[in-house]
C-alpha cells in the first residue's frame, strides 16, 4: 500500500501560460537515461535558459514551493513520465491548474501527485494571490475538495476515481491490479485473438 | 436500445473488473515497448520481485535513440548504448521478443506494429509513447501510457483507466488534389483545438476516411493526441482486412474467417450514440502548415498569418508567445517562408506511401542551395520497399540524404538535430519549442509532399504548384 494522500500543504509557485508541453518540462535530450535520478535539476531547462533568470523556477521567492500553480492543458504532448518525475524531484508534491493533459494526469496519479482543477476565475485569483504573497501556505485538501489560501477557499476538483486512489493509498496501481488474480487470465481466455482465433498461435514470439 | 460504439464494445470485452470510483481494470491485448520509457519499468518490477505476466503479449523495438547514419555497436553516444543494452537485457531476461536492427523488422514502434500485422481490430493496445493512438486506424483502442503504467502492464497485463467519451468526427465529400491525410488531421485539430479532445476518444468516419488507405488512416489517428484525445480510431472495414491479409502476425488459414467475423462485429453499430458529433467538409481542407508552437496553430498554405486583432482575446497570449518564438510576422502569407532544413519521416509520415508522394515531388527538381534535406524511412521494411522502387536514388539525385530507420529528427534523441534557430519543414507531429533538438529551433509541420516542395524551393510552397 502506498501513502494515503489527504492533503498537500506548502508554498506555491506560479507558472503562467496554457498548453505547456512535456518537451518543455523536460527536453528530450535528458531522456537518454535508464533511471529517473537527476532529472529534477533539468526541469524547464531550455525555458529557464531563454528567460535568462526570469523564470518562476529561478525566482527566489518561490524557493521550496510544494504546489505548482499552472494554466490550461498543462503537460500536453509526449507521454514521458520523466516530466512529472522531474517536477517531483524539483520538489513539487501537487499541481493545481486550469486543466491537465490526460497522460500527464495519469502519470502524476501513478506517482501520488494530485492534479486539481480550479475554475478560471478562481485560478486567476489564486495566481495573483500567490504572486503577491509567495510566503503564504496553500492547502490542497482532497477530502474537502478545496484549495485554501489567505484569499479564501476555492473548489479544487479531482475526478472521484482518482481522488479515491490518492486518499486510499491505491495510486500505485500494481497491487490493486494484481488483486484481480485469476480474473485477468479469465478475461484473456474470452478474447479470441489471444490464441490467433484458434489458428496459429497468438504468441508473437512463435 | 441504442447501438454501441467500437470503443464501448472493445472496452467491455477487455474489462477484467470495475473498480471503485468508476474506473475499469482493463486487459491490454498488445503491449509495445521501446528503449526510452521501459528501462525504469523493468527496474521497478525487479524491485517488487514480480515477473512479466504475459511476456508473449509484449513486443519490443528500438527507435527513439537509434542513429540513422551509423548504427554500429557500441553506439557512439554512450547514453544511447546504455539504453540499448538495458533493452536487450530486459527483453532477454523476460522472454519478450525484441525486434532489433539485426531482425530486419526494426523500425518506429507505430510503423512496425501495423506492417507486421501485430496491430489488429478490436484489440486494446498500450505503449509508453503518446503516438500509440496511431494503431486506432485498425479499429483498435490504442493509447499512450507513462513508465509506471508500463510497469503495471508488464506485471499484470492490465491498466486502471476511466472510460473515455466518444466524439464522432465525420469528414464528408472528398479531398482535392494535393491534400493529404496530414492536412485532414491538421484541419481537425485547428477546428477542435489542442485540448478539445481531453476525455474523449475520437472516432474518425465519413466518406473521406472510408476512401483512405490504411497508411492514410494511420496518419490521421497518429495525431489524435495532438488534439488532446488519448486515442482515436477508424472502424475496421474491407480496406483494413485487405491490408492485414498475409501479414506475418495476422491470422491465417481457417482462423482468418473467424477473425474477420469478430473484427466486423467490433465496428460501431449504425445507431451507436455519441457524446458529441462534428462534421468537416473534405473540399474545404487545403494543404496545411503550422506556423506556431502547437499543432492547432496551423493554416492553409494559401492563407495569411493571423493578426492579433482577429483572434479571441483568450488566445492572444499564446499567439503572442508563438510569434515571439517563431519570429514570423502577423498578416504575412505563410507561403514563401524560408526554410533551413527539410525532414521527411516519423511515425506520422514515414511509411512507403509518404515516401512515394515525396519522391514524386523530388523528381521535379533539386534541393535548394543551403537547405539540408533528410529522408528517414519509418522501418527497415519501409526502407527495403523504397529501395525496390528505387526511391533512394530519386531522393539522392535530388540532393536529399537517405538514412536508416528510426524516429530521428521528430524528437531528436539521436544525432539528427536542428542547430540554433534553424527552421525546419517537417512531416512529423509536434512543433513544440525545442522539439527538434535545438532549444531555439523552429518547426513547420506539413505533409511529406509539402516538405519535399519546400526543400526544392527553399521556402514554404503550395505543393499544388509543383505536382
Amino acid at each position: 500500500m502506498a501513502d494515503r494522500i489527504e492533503r498537500v500543504q506548502g508554498r506555491g509557485c506560479v507558472l503562467r501560460g496554457d498548453d505547456i508541453d512535456t518537451d518543455r518540462i523536460i527536453p528530450a535530450r535528458f531522456l537518454r537515461c535508464v533511471t529517473f535520478d537527476g532529472l529534477g535539476e533539468h526541469a524547464f531547462e531550455d525555458d529557464r535558459e531563454q528567460a535568462k533568470g526570469d523564470h518562476p523556477f529561478d525566482a527566489e521567492r518561490f524557493d521550496g514551493a510544494k504546489i505548482l500553480v499552472v494554466g490550461g492543458n498543462f503537460g500536453c504532448g509526449s507521454s514521458r513520465e520523466h516530466a512529472p518525475q522531474a517536477l517531483m524531484r524539483w520538489g513539487f508534491e501537487a499541481f493545481v491548474g486550469g486543466s491537465f493533459a490526460e497522460i500527464f494526469f495519469g502519470n502524476c496519479t501513478a506517482l501520488g501527485l494530485p492534479c486539481a482543477t480550479l475554475a478560471p476565475d478562481d485560478l486567476a485569483r489564486v495566481m495573483d494571490a500567490v504572486e503577491a504573497d509567495p510566503e503564504q501556505e496553500l492547502v490542497l485538501d482532497l477530502g474537502a475538495g478545496t484549495l485554501r489560501c489567505r484569499d479564501g477557499s476555492f473548489a479544487a476538483t479531482i475526478p472521484d476515481g482518482t481522488r479515491d486512489q490518492l486518499r486510499e493509498g491505491t495510486w500505485n496501481a500494481t497491487a490493486v491490479l494484481l488483486d484481480a488474480g485469476d480474473a485477468i487470465e479469465a478475461c484473456a481466455a474470452r478474447l479470441p485473438y489471444l490464441d490467433g482465433f484458434g489458428g496459429r498461435t497468438g504468441d508473437p514470439r512463435a | 436500445m441504442a447501438g454501441r460504439s467500437l470503443l464501448d464494445k472493445v472496452w467491455d470485452a477487455h474489462t477484467v473488473r470495475e473498480l471503485p470510483g468508476g474506473q475499469t481494470q482493463l486487459f491490454i491485448g498488445l503491449h509495445l515497448i521501446h528503449e526510452v520509457t521501459s528501462p525504469q519499468a523493468f527496474a521497478m518490477l525487479r524491485e517488487m520481485e514480480l515477473p512479466v505476466r504475459f511476456p508473449e503479449r509484449t513486443v519490443a523495438t528500438v527507435d527513439h535513440i537509434i542513429p540513422t547514419h551509423d548504427q554500429r555497436r557500441p553506439l557512439a553516444d554512450a547514453l544511447a548504448e546504455e539504453m540499448m543494452v538495458a533493452l536487450e537485457r530486459n527483453t532477454a531476461e523476460s522472454g519478450i521478443r525484441f525486434l532489433d536492427t539485426a531482425s530486419g523488422k526494426q523500425g518506429i514502434v507505430h510503423v512496425i506494429g501495423p506492417e507486421l500485422g501485430l496491430t489488429q481490430p478490436g484489440m486494446t493496445i498500450a505503449c509508453g509513447d503518446s503516438h500509440t493512438s496511431t494503431h486506432g486506424a485498425f479499429g483498435a483502442v490504442a493509447f499512450g501510457i507513462g513508465t509506471s503504467q508500463v510497469r503495471d502492464v508488464l506485471a499484470t497485463q492490465c491498466l486502471t483507466l476511466a472510460r473515455p467519451r466518444v466524439r464522432r468526427i465525420d469528414v464528408t465529400g472528398k479531398l482535392s488534389p494535393g491534400v493529404y491525410a496530414k492536412d485532414v488531421i491538421l484541419a481537425i485539430i485547428r477546428r477542435l483545438g489542442v485540448k478539445g479532445g481531453v476525455g474523449y476518444a475520437y472516432e474518425y468516419a465519413g466518406p473521406v476516411l472510408d476512401a483512405m488507405s490504411m497508411e492514410e488512416r494511420l496518419t490521421v489517428c497518429n495525431m489524435s493526441i495532438e488534439g488532446g484525445a488519448r486515442c482515436g480510431y477508424v472502424n475496421p472495414d474491407d480496406t483494413t482486412f485487405e491490408y492485414l491479409r498475409g501479414r506475418e502476425f495476422a491470422p491465417g488459414g481457417e482462423a482468418w474467417s473467424r477473425a474477420e467475423g469478430w473484427w466486423r462485429a467490433t465496428a460501431s453499430d449504425p445507431d451507436a450514440g455519441y457524446a458529441d458529433r462534428v462534421e468537416l467538409a473534405g473540399a474545404d481542407i487545403a494543404p496545411s502548415v503550422t506556423w506556431g508552437i502547437n499543432p492547432e496553430q496551423n493554416l492553409g498554405v494559401d492563407e495569411r498569418l493571423p493578426r492579433l486583432a482577429d483572434v479571441p482575446e483568450a488566445s492572444r497570449p499564446s499567439i503572442e508567445e508563438a510569434y515571439a518564438y517563431m519570429a514570423l510576422k502577423p498578416g504575412e502569407p505563410i507561403a514563401g517562408t524560408a526554410i533551413d532544413v527539410a525532414f521527411i519521416g516519423s511515425c506520422t509520415n514515414g511509411r512507403i506511401s509518404d515516401l512515394r508522394e515525396a519522391a514524386r515531388v523530388a523528381r521535379s527538381g533539386r534541393v535548394a542551395p543551403g537547405v539540408k534535406a533528410l529522408v528517414v524511412p519509418g522501418s527497415q521494411a519501409v526502407a527495403r520497399q523504397a529501395e525496390a522502387e528505387r526511391l533512394p536514388d530519386i531522393f539522392r539525385s535530388a540532393g536529399f540524404e537517405w538514412r536508416e530507420a528510426g524516429c530521428s529528427m521528430c524528437l531528436a534523441m539521436n544525432p539528427d538535430k536542428l542547430v540554433g534557430r534553424e527552421i525546419c519543414a517537417s512531416s512529423s507531429n509536434r512543433n513544440f519549442k525545442g522539439r527538434q533538438g535545438s532549444p531555439t529551433g523552429r518547426t513547420l509541420l506539413m505533409s511529406p509532399a509539402m516538405v519535399a516542395a519546400a526543400a526544392i524551393r527553399g521556402e514554404v510552397t503550395d505543393v499544388r504548384e509543383v505536382l
